[in-house]
């Protein structure tokens, strides 16, 4: 393989160049991006940048320094991905790349509710955390639409700005689909415990106002008054521009469990892919940090070998958020059913860690404010089940 | 030289915070070495004392990143800078540390002086 084109240059597009160095390809390395800057960390966006505690500078990716010998082509989107050798890229200016190999890095994009009343954000990329800050600063009511991660640290950020916020959710129980019903209504309780009402089983009808949002009104007929409106609601893979490529796509590229997609030649890591996770039995979008970090090791040398190599085991998916200064961490993937015991500490206290369980088999791990027994048993997932 | 602990009381595949500023952590690998390292990743406020040791190497109980105890190197992102190292003495069945005279990797917002009420 001479020449490798990377789509997306966040952190799986980074991750996946370093790879590729690592693993010692030193052909021709193009790295295409969509947004203008080099590659830049989005978890702070919601917490430390968004509260100020953070510059723009910090949120680089890149060492001091670091220099992985590509050609980086910042500021303009891939369009279209056509099959042949070598393959080729279209970009949005007209010109193309051709190459051996592909990796496919090119994230998600926020579910957006429509519209285009001032004062309704989503949070995604450095301009979207600047422009929600912007708007917190001269604000006194937030409203968050979705009980999700996200929404759950800008809730937190405003509080300590000293906004009255109000999350709408409408499953019946916050984090749900995350954190199963129990363990996402103990995380809601810290919520309350800061001052954030939480409304759970109501649906969004409309947001209202005259060209700047003034309101959120919900099915039952309740409105909530608002000056910003943040909606939470989930991200979509950006995957569009692979239309008429032949590249499979479901809930995101479906990739085997070494990230190979159904064309040679062509991988796909972070938000954007579903991988084949052997433990699940199935396809899974993992859109979380660890994962778009790491798995691009695997997928590079999926690529480099021709798909020959054996995938190294698959790590179960792994996220952290801060809220209210408790870090929350997760490891595994639940599903409705599965038990929840709480194994140290107590939801009352909003400290302790929760163990999720399927047919005796240890499927995930929830820690809050647990960092060092959350690390041992996070190993224990997925573990095959023991006699007990 | 500062005294950490019994050597009895850190066994094997274990490790020790000692509350220094800032503080250090202790660990006594499977293979039966000691070392020691600055307790705060240098990515943010974590206890690699919290993280999980496996050969000479501890992951960072937040975000992974793997820090080689015997250099303070660092494996991959999220941490960018290598963690200091401190020698480890052992004396009549006691563990001792000497901290280095170098500067340390400390994340940003934990300074020397505030780490102990962080
Ligand atoms: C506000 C926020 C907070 C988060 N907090 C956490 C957290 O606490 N813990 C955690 O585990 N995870 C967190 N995450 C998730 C984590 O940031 C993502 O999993 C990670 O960014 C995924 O990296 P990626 O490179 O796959 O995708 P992305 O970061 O989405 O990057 C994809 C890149 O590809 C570009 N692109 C898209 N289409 C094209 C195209 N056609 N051509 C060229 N380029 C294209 C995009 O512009 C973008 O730059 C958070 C995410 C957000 C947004
Ligand atoms: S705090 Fe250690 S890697 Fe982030």
């Amino acid at each position: 393989m001479n020449s490798v084109a990377i789509v997306g240059a966040s952190l799986a597009g980074l991750s996946a160049a370093r790879a590729l160095r690592a693993q010692g390809f030193g052909g021709r390395l193009t790295i295409v991006g969509a947004e203008p800057h080099r590659p830049y960390d989005r978890p702070p966006l919601s917490k430390e940048f968004l509260a100020g505690q953070m510059t723009t500078a910090d949120l680089a990716l890149e060492g001091d320094g670091e220099d992985l010998d590509a050609e980086w082509r910042l500021g303009v989107a891939a369009t279209g991905l056509r099959q042949g050798e070598p393959l080729r890229i279209t970009l949005a200016d007209g010109s193309a790349v051709e190459a051996d190999g592909v990796v496919i890095a090119t994230g998600a994009v926020a579910r957006t509710l429509g519209g285009d009343l001032a004062g309704v954000h989503t949070l995604r990329t450095v301009e979207d955390a600047a422009a929600l800050r912007a708007d917190l600063d001269g604000a006194r009511r937030l409203v968050v639409i979705g009980a999700g991660f996200i929404g759950a640290e800008v809730a937190c950020v405003a509080r300590t700005l000293g906004l009255d916020v109000t999350i709408v959710e409408a499953a019946p129980a916050p984090f749900a689909r995350a954190l199963g019903p129990e363990m996402g209504a103990a995380l809601a309780g810290l919520h309350e415990d800061h001052g954030v009402r939480l409304i759970c089983g109501a649906a969004v009808r409309a947001l209202s106002g005259q060209g700047r949002v003034d309101g959120v009104l919900l099915e039952d007929g309740r409105r909530l008054d608002a000056d910003v409106v943040l909606a939470g609601i989930g991200a979509r893979p950006a995957v569009e521009w692979l239309d008429g490529s032949g590249v499979k796509v479901g809930d995101g590229v479906v990739c085997d469990a070494g990230g190979a997609t159904s064309v040679p030649g062509v991988v796909a890591v972070g938000d954007c892919a579903a991988w084949f996770d052997p433990a699940l039995g199935a396809h899974l979008r993992v859109e979380h940090w660890t994962g778009a970090a790491r798995r691009p090791a695997t997928a590079a040398a999926t690529l480099l070998s021709g798909g020959a190599a054996v995938p190294d085991a698959l790590a179960p998916p792994y996220l952290w958020s801060d809220q209210y200064g408790l870090r929350v961490q997760f490891a595994g993937h639940t599903l409705p059913g599965d038990e929840v015991s709480v194994e140290e500490g107590d939801l009352a206290s909003r400290r302790f860690l929760a163990v999720y369980r399927r047919e005796g088999r240890t499927v995930a791990v929830l820690g809050v404010d647990q960092p060092r027994s959350f690390t041992r048993w996070r190993r224990r997932v997925n573990e095959p089940a023991v006699a007990r | 030289m500062i005294p950490a602990c019994p050597l009895a009381a850190l066994p094997r595949g274990e490790a020790l915070r000692i509350e220094t500023d800032p503080p250090i952590a202790v660990f006594h690998t499977e293979d039966g070495e000691l070392y020691a390292v600055d307790d705060t990743c240098t990515h943010q406020d974590a206890s690699l004392a919290d993280g999980w040791l496996e050969g000479c190497e501890v992951e960072c109980p937040l975000h992974a990143s793997r820090f080689d105890l015997r250099t303070g190197r660092v494996d991959a992102p999220p941490a960018k800078l290598p963690v200091r190292t401190h020698q480890v003495v052992v004396r009549d069945e006691t563990v001792y540390v000497v901290p280095s005279d170098l500067p340390p990797n400390l994340p940003p917002g934990v300074r020397t002086g505030s780490a102990a009420d962080a």
